[in-house]
């Protein structure tokens, strides 16, 4: 077993793990987080998904040892004050999702993607949902949701910089 | 399902990697960037009782310019790539190679050297590398040795690599103004290809002076269509020219079928690949 300090949701907890542990199974069964979903474990379907140092990551392919010294957010620690998070409150507003299996991965892969890494124009939009598999809704209202959400924190960002 | 136990060391430096390899010769894995080792180990498809974790080394990230050569090292990331670190065309290939290779969250982690070790058949950065005539550096505790791209890859998921080795970088020739295609044919966006190639090449006053022909997803390894590139050099650039070459790239190579693809196919792909990857390259170096 090894000790690791974790950095989640601006949290610090203290964890003992076997290194074989992902940081999807130690959210899930020492956190008690539960919103972070594990579907294929291979980096495939991206359900896994949350944000490391600010990037997307696959959390089914990070040992939780690796994690020391990161900062991670999941889908539990993106609404402030009671109030969603834009992107979570697009994909309410665009039904963004039926059984909500893939939806904190996919809200997570675009928190990342639009707050950190440079999301151009509708094509790349699409592009960066390809990362992650839905079985319900068919794509068309989670492209939705994502195009309302760029639109909101790129006008956010663009207020912010003026 | 869940990897088999293992111990994890994070050396912090080098030379500590180095000897954590010796010593548990043929038990550790390195851990790169760990999208395709980690999936292995979740299927238990690899059980490595030590891993090696390069992640926490200082001073292998860097992507350098220098001595005619674009060098990567360990831990540059694909996402790295994504914004050329020149104008030569060397770099500008790699920019438009890297967008390819899977999706944001598996570009944010992946790595260059990693993807070369692994050898997947249809990697991008793999016929990337043979396609450039790349030269890999690989480290041991017993030295320092630079292995050439086509003597690298060697079969499905093998490569000249010892257990012991890691590889330190990745060098590839810069090369300067010349022409340069990449294609890639897959089923899904992000997904592997099933068959890419990439072109580089240089004209002289209308003849084709430099032409090289590199494809992925046909065979067990990238390889280079010698023929293809031949049958272009000291001619004119002609649509009748590169439909030839092309022609002979897809019957050079060697692909088999799967459950989703049938030889043929892959055989149709390529030429139609090599074609407009050529056409792309002498389009761009005229
Ligand atoms: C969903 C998904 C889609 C993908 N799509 C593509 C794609 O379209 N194209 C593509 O090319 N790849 C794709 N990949 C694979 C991805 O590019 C990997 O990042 C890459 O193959 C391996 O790099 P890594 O750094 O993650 O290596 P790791 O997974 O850490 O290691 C892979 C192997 O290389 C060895 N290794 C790693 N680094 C070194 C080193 N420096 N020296 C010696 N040995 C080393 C490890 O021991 C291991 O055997 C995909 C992966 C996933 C999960
Ligand atoms: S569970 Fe991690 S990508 Fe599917
Ligand atoms: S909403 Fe059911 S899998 Fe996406």
């Amino acid at each position: 077993m090894t000790s690791v300090t974790l950095s989640v949701n601006g949290r610090q907890h203290v964890v003992e793990v076997e290194p074989r542990r992902t940081l999807a199974d130690v959210l899930r069964d020492d956190l008690g987080l539960h919103g972070t979903h594990l579907g294929c474990e291979h980096g495939v379907c991206g359900a896994c998904t949350v944000l490391v140092d600010g990037d997307p990551t696959r959390a089914c392919l990070l040992f939780a040892v690796q994690c020391q010294d990161s900062s991670i957010t999941t889908i539990e620690g993106l609404s402030k004050d009671g109030a969603l998070h834009p992107v979570q409150q697009a994909f309410t507003d665009n039904f963004g999702l039926q059984c909500g299996f893939c939806t904190p991965g996919f809200i997570m892969l675009l928190v990342g993607a639009l707050e950190s890494h440079s999301v151009g124009n509708d094509e790349d939009l699409v592009e960066v949902l390809s990362s992650n598999l839905c079985r319900c809704t068919g794509y068309r209202s989670i492209l939705q949701a994502a195009k309302q959400a760029a639109a909101e924190l790129q006008a956010g960002a663009g207020k912010g910089a003026r | 399902m869940k990897p088999s136990p293992f111990d994890y060391l994070a050396p912090g430096d080098l030379d500590e990697a180095l000897g954590a390899l010796a010593e548990h010769e043929g038990e550790a894995k390195v851990l790169a960037g760990g999208q395709s080792l980690v999936p292995a180990m979740n299927f238990r498809l690899a059980t490595p009782s030590v891993l090696v974790d390069l992640n926490r080394i200082e001073g292998l990230a860097e992507v350098r310019v220098g001595d005619g050569e674009l060098v990567i090292q360990s831990l540059v990331r694909h996402r790295d790539l994504e914004i050329p670190a020149t104008e030569d065309a060397t770099a500008l290939l790699l920019a438009r190679v890297s967008r390819l290779v899977g999706h944001l969250p598996i570009r944010v982690r992946g790595t260059v050297a990693g993807s070369l070790a692994h050898a997947d058949p249809a990697a991008e950065w793999c016929m990337l590398a043979v396609a450039l005539d790349a030269t890999i550096v690989a480290r041991s505790v017993r030295g320092t040795r630079r292995i050439a791209a086509n003597e690298f890859f060697e079969g499905l998921f093998t490569t000249a690599l010892a257990e012991d080795e890691i590889i330190t970088e990745v060098r590839l020739p810069l090369l300067g103004n010349a022409g340069t295609g990449f294609r890639e044919k897959s089923q899904t966006a992000g997904d592997f290809a099933t068959v890419a190639t990439i072109a580089a090449c240089t004209l002289d006053d209308g003849i084709v002076a430099d032409a090289r022909l590199a494809i992925a997803g046909a065979g067990a390894t990238p390889v280079r269509a010698n023929r293809a590139e031949s049958l272009l050099v000291a001619r004119e650039a002609t649509p009748d020219a590169i439909a030839v070459a092309s022609r002979a790239a897809a019957e050079d190579v060697e692909p088999s079928s799967d459950a989703s693809t049938s030889a043929d196919y892959r055989r149709h792909l390529v030429e139609v690949l090599a074609r407009r990857a050529l056409d792309d390259a002498l389009e761009a170096a005229s």
